[in-house]
């Protein structure tokens, strides 16, 4: 840590507006030599804003920024990356079809006589890669990597640039918790070398564990800079919201023993998915727990119809579901809310109205007529029922802020008017305060009857809100566990495959 | 119905200019701007005849574009129109020709139908080559495109198609040459076929999944939308748009040959861009493809009653106004 670096970077009176809208509101910000500073805020406090802003990708509508004291412009994010400044997206800025040695030195090839040296490129990739704990292969095409291994990519990428201020916008949001590790100790060892870091995040756990400072934004505004030390997560989580967060979670509400069972699921199998069983009750909420690519949504997926099944049997209310039919789920009261809200959840070029009614159209006119009056209809009653906060109404989904993206997206699952929802990844890249609304509306319709199934990464979440959680592992059905035995340690023995269902302990020696 | 006919949010109290899209306006924006040229060029230029002469030149364009509205939407594309349209209109006349009714008012009802089912049966082929056989609709309807081209020259042996029967050459000539209300009868079929495409792509159930399957067919699927079946509808909306072309075609010629609609899938996707629907698919503007038709229309007739520019450059020119229309389109994203 050093507290009294020289300042690299400085932000003085930022504003920015978007087509009239004002998103930041004349804000300062200060970043040190070799200091991680965390960014916190809200969804739609203008944390991405500010970030994009201070590598070039958005021009600031008034405001100085000086880099080493001196007040720069940056015509695009080039000119930033050749004074040393990276951003590493939320999205990804990978192309699919190049291998990820052409990715890292995209636009910097190394040439010999203007030909592609591509042994040293491929050597350095390696080594950047090792140093990173990433075992993904120099020459593997982008579009066969995961998730994550596409992040450590990136964070390669940014690291080979030898840059000196990086930002890094919700890095975390789709690693594993040893990714995140691996993660943290190359920042920290970059920090020792003098680089700085700004940290956008909405995982307080991990802002306090990372973090030298922290500047908090609500509405556009600067609130306040402090040192990490003299914060704790329930202070910024105020500084955040701007008022007392009562209790994250809502309290647990347990279905009877001999309540009706919802979804039934039997020997269910995919590709990679092997015999999965499990029954939702009434009233539940159900988690699944597990590392990435245990298989949790290719299961979720099948459930729903989303993806075909090779074997196995669902039902719902007793009566069976046929496979691969997204529609005949819908109908038969079952609705799946995919994770990856940007890609597969809404079409971010459309409006509000156009999102919400497009699963369930035809609860909307006539045989042929769509009814603009019904639909309009509709989403006034969704956005007071989810609480979608947007300026403008005619803003495009794309354009929205995650938790409001995310409110949108289970309004357009919940108008199918299903019983039985199954929601992936609830929280994903949102802010605590829509977090906590998620929280309490999946808690409500639990107990208004609805069954609810949760994936989630976040262990949290999971054990805050569901009365009994299944754990996956490489595609299979670890265990379920049940009221004190739902914890961390003991999810992470099954996800791990320290434990089974059948009780075998496989090495308790290795504690998890 | 307004030319910017998305489905807007009934629920705002108040349309300021700002809500206007300027990417739906622009096309008519031009078009009016051209018609300002085109006054200051030639005074015949303005007057009702010589307007309503261009409007109904464009009517093959314009109703071929209209259905390659759908499948661009969708986020298709379909080379084959232009071969289409020489192949249908061929199979028309020679059933006409063939005798096999023998009563000419009968022929010509039946022979109007067959056209309208071998337009969406070439349009059912392209959509399932691309959806069921997995290839690229550039592939695909490349492909086609050759195939309706060869039948056509095979089946003409290299030379014409004639309608020979004086009767029903004077059955069908109305068709194109006759007028309702005092309309030309193709400008009143390029409205009804507009002003159905346009209640279909902005009111129907159908055109919200074109639009959902052309922004992303990974949304569309996982909102149980049959992202296959709304594309090969589409491919069939664009046959069936053909067989109307081809059925406005024989009426005003009565003979087709190997040579028929050359380049006019190359003019249809103009117009369609032009009007501004995104070549990538999602935003779907059916007037606005009319527009476009109507825009490249009144170019060549600009460019014959004025006389500083040769009438042989109309090629260049239309060129020009596609890559002009996207650089416009592009800035105005940029500003919105």
């Amino acid at each position: 840590m050093s507290q009294g670096g020289a300042v690299v970077m400085a932000a003085s009176h930022i504003c920015k507006s978007f087509g009239g809208v004002q998103v930041l509101f004349s804000v300062d910000f200060e970043l040190r030599r070799g200091e991680v500073h965390a960014l916190m805020g809200e969804n739609g406090a203008g944390k991405s804003t500010l970030v994009k802003v201070l590598s070039g990708f958005e021009q600031p509508t008034s405001g100085r920024i000086l880099l080493d004291g001196q007040e720069v412009h940056f015509a695009n994010n080039r000119a930033a990356e050749a004074a040393g400044i990276v951003l590493i997206h939320q999205e990804f800025n990978l192309a699919e079809h190049l291998t990820v040695t052409e990715s890292m030195f995209l636009g910097r090839e190394i040439t010999h006589f203007g030909i592609l040296d591509r042994k040293t490129m491929r050597a350095r990739t390696r080594e950047i890669l090792d140093t990173l704990g990433s075992h993904v292969h120099e020459n593997a095409l982008i579009s066969s990597l995961s998730v994550a291994d596409k992040q450590m990519v990136e964070i390669a990428k940014a690291i080979s640039r030898e840059a000196r201020v990086v930002f890094m916008d919700e890095p975390t949001a789709v690693l594993s918790r040893e990714e995140t590790r691996i993660l943290f100790d190359q920042v920290r060892r970059l920090r020792a070398e003098g680089t700085s870091f700004v940290f956008v995040s909405h995982k307080l756990d991990e802002v306090m564990e990372l973090a030298d400072r922290v500047t908090v934004l609500r509405d556009g505004q600067w609130v306040k800079t402090a040192d990490a030390a003299d914060l704790d997560g329930e202070t910024i989580a105020q500084l955040m919201v701007g008022r007392e967060l009562s209790s994250l979670y809502p309290a647990k509400h347990e279905p009877d023993v001999d309540e009706t069972v919802a979804l039934s699921v039997r020997d269910l199998s995919t590709g990679y998915v092997k015999n999965a069983s499990f029954e939702v009750r009434k009233g539940e909420v159900f988690g699944f727990s597990g590392l990435i690519g245990s298989g949790r949504s290719e299961l979720m997926e099948a459930i729903a119809g989303i993806r075909a099944r090779l074997s196995g049997e669902v039902e719902v209310y007793g009566k069976p579901l046929a496979a691969h039919d997204v529609r005949a789920a819908n109908q038969a009261g079952l609705a799946y809310m995919t994770k990856d809200r940007k890609g597969k959840g809404l079409l971010l070029l459309e409006g509000m109205t156009t999102n919400l009614t497009l699963q369930s159209l035809e609860r909307h006119g006539s045989l042929l007529y769509l009814d603009p009056k019904s639909e309009s209809e509709a989403m006034q009653k969704a956005r007071r029922r989810f609480d979608i906060r947007v300026r403008d109404g005619n803003v495009v989904a794309g354009r929205m802020s995650g938790g409001n993206q995310q409110k949108l997206l289970l309004a357009k699952v919940m108008e199918t008017d299903p019983r039985i929802v199954i929601i992936d990844e609830p929280t994903r890249g949102i802010d605590v305060g829509a977090k906590q609304q998620i929280y309490h509306f999946i808690s409500s319709l639990a107990r208004d009857g609805w069954s609810i199934i949760v994936v989630s990464s976040e262990m949290p979440e999971i054990i805050g809100l569901c009365t009994r959680v299944a754990v996956m592992r490489e595609g299979r059905l670890a265990g379920i566990l049940e009221g004190d035995e739902i914890n961390e340690q003991e999810i992470m023995r099954y996800a791990a495959g320290l434990k089974r269902r059948d009780g075998a302990a496989a090495a308790m020696t290795a504690s998890a | 119905m307004s030319m910017n006919s998305d489905i807007k949010d009934k629920a705002r109290t108040s349309r300021s200019w700002r809500d206007v899209d300027l990417r739906a306006v622009a096309p008519f924006a031009a078009l009016a701007l051209l018609l300002i040229v085109g006054a200051l060029v030639n005074p015949n230029f303005i007057g009702i005849s010589n307007l309503a002469n261009v409007a109904t030149r464009s009517a093959f364009i314009a109703i071929i574009a209209v259905g390659a509205t759908f499948v661009i939407s969708a986020g298709d594309l379909d080379l084959s129109v232009g071969s289409m349209v020489a192949f249908v209109a061929s199979l028309m006349i020679l059933f006409m020709n063939s005798g096999a009714v023998a009563d000419p008012t009968m022929a010509v009802v039946a022979a109007i139908v067959l056209t309208i089912l071998a337009g969406a049966a070439c349009g059912l082929v392209n959509g399932l080559i691309t959806t069921v056989g997995r290839i690229e609709p550039f592939i695909a309807t490349l492909g086609t495109m050759g195939i309706y081209r060869g039948l056509t020259t095979w089946l003409s042996q290299g030379g014409a198609i004639t309608l020979k029967s004086p009767d029903m050459q004077n059955m069908v000539r109305p068709a194109y040459f006759g007028n309702v209300l005092g309309l030309p009868v193709p400008i009143v079929v390029i409205l009804v076929v507009t002003i159905i495409a346009a209640f279909i792509l902005y009111r129907t159930r159908y055109g919200r999944h074109v639009v959902a399957v052309g922004s992303s067919s990974d949304v569309a699927r996982y909102s149980g939308i049959a992202v296959n079946r709304v594309r090969v509808i589409a491919f069939v909306i664009q046959g069936l748009c053909v067989a109307i072309t081809v059925l406005l075609y024989v009426p005003r010629l009565g003979s087709t040959s190997a040579t028929t609609g050359i380049l006019w899938e190359l003019q249809a996707i103009t117009a369609v861009v032009v009007g501004g629907t995104a070549l990538k698919g999602g935003a779907g503007r059916v007037w606005g493809t009319i527009c476009g038709a109507f825009i490249l229309e009144l170019v060549g007739n600009i460019m014959l009653l004025s006389n500083f520019i040769s009438e042989y450059l109309i090629g260049a020119i239309q060129g020009s106004i596609i890559i002009i229309a996207m650089l416009v389109q592009r800035s105005l994203v940029r500003k919105s």
